[in-house]
């Protein structure tokens, strides 16, 4: 029998109004306005374009807003929104070999063309508090340095060249991408449907495998052969005309993460790779699904799978944090039914536990 | 779908060239800038929208390992509009984003750069200004990433 039970609304009504009060906070506090999240928390702006799988960043501020700055909230909205939206079509693949470089460094070479360029890092700061920040002391232009506009060519296509590492990935001939949002997901997975998993994945539990394989735990020995971050063009071909059309550019951050080695009898040694790209400034995030990447093509690698981290299903099932917290979440929402019925059946079980506990004191004083 | 048969898009070729890198600044336009051409431009054509200005998604897409094949990275929202002039110029826009107005301006100027009176117009009081901006932003910020650069330089050890 299910019984439907109501109540609540008021309450829930009246919730509802407490959270915005709350979300206003203080109202001689000035209103934080979305330009302001856009331009100054910047990289929770690009964790929720990231991970909402959904690159607008001021739609991702209004998110972070009505979140109160709970960033797996924000892009749990950002999901839903995307939900309200035809799809227009898939744009041509972006180009990073393109890229208008905001930050390019390698960890493998140190004179590679075009330099190594530090850009905008917290790397090297000293990770001491700034009380300056507190107040709004104005800052200073950065430096600008007139340099000729050379080429920053990919460190895996220099490696490439010798046959020293491995290609870029391809699929099987006329494979065409698998897509996530259109499809269940169906195990096992080919590589490019696990980098759109991991490109949405969860930067906490995706980092958390990363630094496993580090550990030991599917050891790779890798090393950063190149992050990359700055602008490429996004290009969509449409009915109505007959060329691709620039919709403008997109921030993003790539890695190219260099592993050890992989050779059979009919081909020399040569490094393998793991591949990180993902929506806006976010290396750590880049660098994590690189590694995860490069774990999860133990199969493909004729490896042994001995770790959570070259575990595909377990992996990719549990990367989307969306899915992880509504599934968490839902735990705490009224299950009194169930409960109940959990109740009636404990009951039962300590009844007979309780009758054979006496029947057996019976059988004892019976043969004594 | 409104299938053009404008010359421009019929001949291709170079036409087609000039037309794409025309609608890449538009799809660049900032919504005040363009709204300020439109503002300032003189003898406005009667507008007729025939489909939007709509947002909608598109699905970007990666190559693995940067140069390998295709695989979907996440989506961006992206808006469009189509128009028609008095004279029956029709013109699109597609811009990465949400504000309708600059889509629905932008495809009004590529339906204007279609007219050959009114090209050179659109080329110098739009195209161009928004062109010498984002290569400002682009320079400025090349020129920043530049002075990031790192030097090396050898330490000399010992005294020799």
């Amino acid at each position: 029998m299910y019984v439907a039970v109501k109540g609540g609304e008021a309450a829930i009504r009246n919730a509802h109004k407490l959270l915005a009060d709350r979300r206003r906070g203080d109202r001689d506090v000035a209103s934080i306005q979305l330009d302001q999240i856009v331009e100054q928390m910047s990289l929770a702006v690009d964790r929720v374009m990231a991970e909402g799988s959904l690159y607008d960043p001021e739609l991702a501020a209004l998110a972070i807003k009505q979140a109160r700055g709970d960033l797996i909230e924000a892009i749990f909205l950002v999901r839903a929104y995307r939900t309200t939206l035809a799809r227009f079509g898939y744009t041509k693949s972006l180009e990073t070999a393109q890229m208008r470089i905001e930050r390019r460094i390698s960890a493998t070479f140190k004179d590679l063309p075009g330099g190594q360029l530090l850009g905008p890092t917290f790397d090297y700061t000293h990770r001491l508090l700034d009380p300056e920040l507190a107040d709004d002391t104005p800052i200073e232009a950065p430096e600008q340095r007139d340099e000729p506009d050379v080429p920053t060519p990919r460190v895996t296509d220099i490696l490439g060249h010798g046959g020293m590492i491995e290609e870029d990935g391809e699929l099987p001939e006329g494979a065409v991408a698998g897509d996530l949002t259109r499809e269940p997901l169906t195990f096992p997975l080919e590589r490019d449907l696990r980098l759109q998993a991991l490109a949405r994945g969860d930067e906490g539990f995706l980092l958390g495998l990363a630094y496993s394989t580090q550990r030991g735990y599917a050891r790779s020995h890798p090393f950063v052969g190149e992050i990359r971050i700055g602008e490429v063009e996004v290009e969509l071909e449409v009915a109505e005309l007959d060329f691709p059309l620039t919709l403008g550019s997109i921030r993003v951050t790539e890695c190219q993460m260099v592993n050890q080695f992989k050779g059979s009898s009919k081909q020399p040694p040569q490094f393998t790779r793991g591949y990180g790209l993902v929506f806006g400034q976010s290396e750590r995030k880049a660098m994590s699904m690189s590694l995860c990447d490069r774990a999860l093509r133990a199969r493909e690698l004729g490896e042994d799978i001995t770790a959570t981290a070259q575990d595909e299903e377990f992996v990719i099932s549990h990367s989307d944090n969306v899915q992880s917290t509504g599934f968490v979440e839902h735990l705490k929402l009224p299950h009194y039914v169930d409960f109940q019925a959990e109740l009636d059946l404990i009951r039962r079980m300590r009844a007979e536990h309780e009758r054979n506990r006496l029947e057996g004191e019976e059988t004892k004083e019976a043969a004594e | 779908m409104i299938k053009e048969n404008t010359q421009s898009t019929q001949t291709g070729g170079a036409p087609d060239l000039q037309r794409k890198a025309a609608m890449a600044l538009l799809a660049q336009a900032t919504a005040q800038e363009i709204a300020a051409f439109w503002a300032e431009w003189s003898d406005k054509p009667d507008v007729e929208t025939l489909r939007g200005p709509e947002t909608g998604l598109v699905m970007l897409r990666g190559r693995i390992g940067g140069g390998g094949a295709p695989f979907n990275l996440g989506e961006a929202t992206v808006t469009r509009a189509t128009v028609r002039l008095g004279n029956g110029s029709v013109g699109h826009a597609y811009a990465l984003g949400r504000h309708r107005e600059k889509v629905r301006l932008a495809a009004v100027f590529d339906a204007l750069w279609q007219r050959p009176e009114c090209r050179q117009d659109v080329q110098q009081g739009v195209l161009e200004p928004i062109a010498n901006r984002l290569k400002q932003e682009q320079e400025a910020t090349r020129a920043e990433t530049a002075a990031t650069k790192v030097d090396f330089f050898t330490m000399v050890r010992g005294d020799d």
